[in-house]
């Protein structure tokens, strides 16, 4: 028999029995779709965080109160203002050291308010970090030293309370003091669903008034270059330490927080692996026990064909092609609904999905190799019989 | 090639049994449906074989078109020793030297009466076409011309034997081996069975060996096998060359 009449053979065999060629592929369908989409939703959030790490800026170190440890207790800050010009002294620059102290507040107009993290910077943030003012301006070092009322508002803190009106220069009410809007952010967009632009920046001065506190929360250093960050991060730590020598204090990079994110997200991704695993495993089980459960309702057949004149290679050919257009079909469904779902997912979820290329190849040949494994291998030995054999099982 | 003297002339043996036993075991007790048959059919013959129900003729019929294997004893086909025949040899000969009407029909349900007579010719690598043709022919030859669309489930159980014996005509196999032809046929289709029969084996000289408690078809044969037991008991071919069994 010619390869191409085995394909026709299996063709007829696959449309003569339309239920059971359905399941089979349903089967590697829900496999591969659920590996593509788990597989997309676990590096999309992973690749998200690390833009977003990133996306902070370059040369940043972190100074932090405590030990910079995944699980380690957040530790209640000494730090104070003074320690700005210390670290600034130690680095060179004051403009390189931006400050922050932060608290959720609500920030109001008239009736209109809203949840808010209002950050107590210094004039370095926008030098610092990558932020930048849509409109109007930023806070002066003249703000905070006379610790001025005014305010920076994220863009959606502003849509929120002003609309369509423009804020600049008019008055907010900042945990129930009054501030004046001097900017608006650029907006940053979300992250998992949390709103990034939900945040107004005031003079840190005026906010540990406001708090009703003296301490600082983190202070970052942006170091000159790259070079410059190890030695710097030593030599942050160590002026702190001789200051306050009874505390700890960690420099951290956003490499370092890079590597703990990743150990977070790793653990994250560890899991929706094991998920994608189990349902290929159970997509895997499925499709093996239909071909088995297929190949031994036709062994009656395979009795017959054999009793007709067909080779074991025939029934062999046969039930090999008739495996893998299951596999292929089924195969490419999956892939095209776990992209679909992927896409889906990322539009109308929070969850950011990328789709990983080595996933639907994998999902692809483990089903694939099971379809094939588990409906030839049962043919092989249905192939063996002598026909009358064959012929006589139920 | 075995060949032998019949009535003068030397006839080629299309199949032979030598002590051919066959033994099935079923929940550890031992079934002997055939306890050692010898039997030899010439190209060309036309026999019957009879008995009771359970005496073993459809192992036999198994046995002697390679469909089953003797627990002992020796099947010749050709002259050729079926033990030793490899699967790919033994698939040619199912398929070009027997034509096998089953009793119990064996169609494949969920397909049309034509592409199960076209089956053998599938594993020719007769193209597709000409099988239709050929499939076609053969189902007209049954009288099931107009049912050629049909699956086996929208068939009479008759209409369905027929399609079975045009799937074993299909291939023009030299020897046709039938377990109860006509077993599902009212008289005037069974008539025609069996005269399509009396013309394959005249016209064409293919050798028939056909399973019946039909007395019709018995007559219509030149020889008559009588299994008992799982023992040829009587065979009027043993009687003989010349002689007329009746
Ligand atoms: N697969 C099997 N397993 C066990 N015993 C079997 C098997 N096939 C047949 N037999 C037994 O072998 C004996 C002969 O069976 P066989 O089918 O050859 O009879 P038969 O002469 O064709 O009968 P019938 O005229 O009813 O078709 C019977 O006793 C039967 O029970
Ligand atoms: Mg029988």
């Amino acid at each position: 028999m010619r390869t191409g009449e085995a394909f026709r053979v299996a063709l007829d065999a696959l449309r003569a029995n339309r239920l059971r060629s359905g399941l089979t592929m349903l089967g590697v369908v829900i496999g591969v779709a659920a590996v593509v989409l788990l597989v997309a939703i676990g590096s999309g959030a992973k690749q998200e965080v690390e833009q977003q790490v990133e996306g902070l800026g370059s040369n940043i170190i972190f100074v932090v109160p405590g030990k910079f440890e995944f699980g380690s207790a957040p530790t209640v800050s000494r730090l104070t203002l003074d320690d700005v010009d210390l670290l600034g002294r130690v680095v060179g620059d004051p403009g390189r050291v931006a400050v922050s102290v932060a608290s959720g507040e609500t920030v109001s107009v008239g009736p209109r308010e809203m949840f808010a993290t209002v950050n107590g910077v210094n004039a370095n943030v926008p030098n610092v970090f990558d932020r930048r003012v849509a409109r109007g301006s930023y806070i002066t070092p003249t703000d905070v030293d006379t610790r001025r009322r005014v305010v920076v508002l994220g863009s959606s803190v502003a849509r929120t309370i002003f609309g369509d009106i423009d804020p600049l220069g008019r008055q907010v009410s900042v945990a129930g003091v009054r501030f004046r809007v001097i900017g608006v952010f650029q907006p940053q967009g979300s992250t998992f669903g949390v709103d990034r632009d939900a945040e107004v920046h005031i003079p840190v001065t005026a906010a540990q008034r406001l708090f009703g506190v003296e301490r600082i929360d983190a202070l970052a250093v942006k170091a000159p270059t790259v070079d410059d960050i190890a030695p710097l991060q030593g030599r942050l730590v160590s002026a702190l330490q001789d200051k306050y020598p009874d505390e700890e204090f960690s420099a951290v990079t956003q490499t370092q927080i890079l590597g703990t994110i990743g150990r977070i997200l790793g653990l994250l991704t560890l899991v929706l692996t094991a998920i994608a695993a189990i349902s290929l495993l159970v997509g895997g089980v499925g499709v093996s026990n239909i071909m088995l459960v297929s190949v031994r309702e036709r062994t009656r057949e395979i009795g017959l064909r054999k009793a007709l004149g067909a080779r074991q290679r025939d029934i062999l050919l046969q039930f090999l092609i008739e495996a893998v257009l299951l596999c292929v079909a089924g195969g490419l469904i999956g892939i095209g609904l776990g992209v679909g779902a992927s896409l889906a997912v990322n539009a109308v979820s929070p969850l950011p999905a990328v789709i990983a290329w080595w996933s639907p190849a994998l999902a692809f040949a483990v089903s694939a190799a099971v379809g094939i494994f588990f409906g030839v291998a049962p043919a092989r030995r249905a192939g063996r019989l002598d026909p009358v054999v064959a012929l006589r099982t139920e | 090639m075995t060949a032998e003297v019949v009535g003068g002339a030397r006839r080629e043996l299309a199949v032979e049994a030598r002590d051919v036993v066959r033994r099935y075991q079923l929940d550890g007790v031992s079934v002997e449906a055939l306890r050692g048959v010898t039997l030899r059919i010439e190209q060309g013959a036309y026999a019957a074989i009879v008995g009771p129900s359970g005496s073993g003729k459809s192992t036999l019929m198994h046995l002697l078109g390679c469909l089953d294997r003797p627990t002992s004893g020796t099947l010749l086909l050709g002259g050729r020793n079926v033990a030793d025949l490899s699967d790919a040899e033994l698939a040619e000969l199912r398929n070009r030297t027997i034509g096998f009407v089953f009793q119990s029909f064996q169609l494949l349900t969920r397909t049309s009466a034509l592409e199960n007579v076209a089956l053998p010719l599938v594993y020719r690598g007769v193209r597709r076409a000409e099988r239709r043709d050929r499939a076609a022919a053969a189902l007209e030859a049954v009288g099931l011309g107009k049912r050629m669309g049909h699956r086996p489930g929208q068939l009479s159980g008759g209409e369905q034997q027929r399609v079975a014996i045009a799937r074993a005509l299909v291939g023009e196999p030299t020897v046709l081996l039938a377990d109860e032809p006509t077993g599902n046929l009212d008289t005037r289709s069974g008539a025609e069975v069996i005269a399509l029969l009396g013309r394959l084996n005249s016209e064409r000289g293919v050798a028939v060996v056909v399973v019946t408690h039909d007395l019709d078809v018995a007559d219509q044969a030149r020889r008559r096998i009588h299994v008992r037991d799982g023992l040829v008991e009587r065979d009027t071919g043993a009687l003989g060359p010349g002689v007329d069994p009746r």
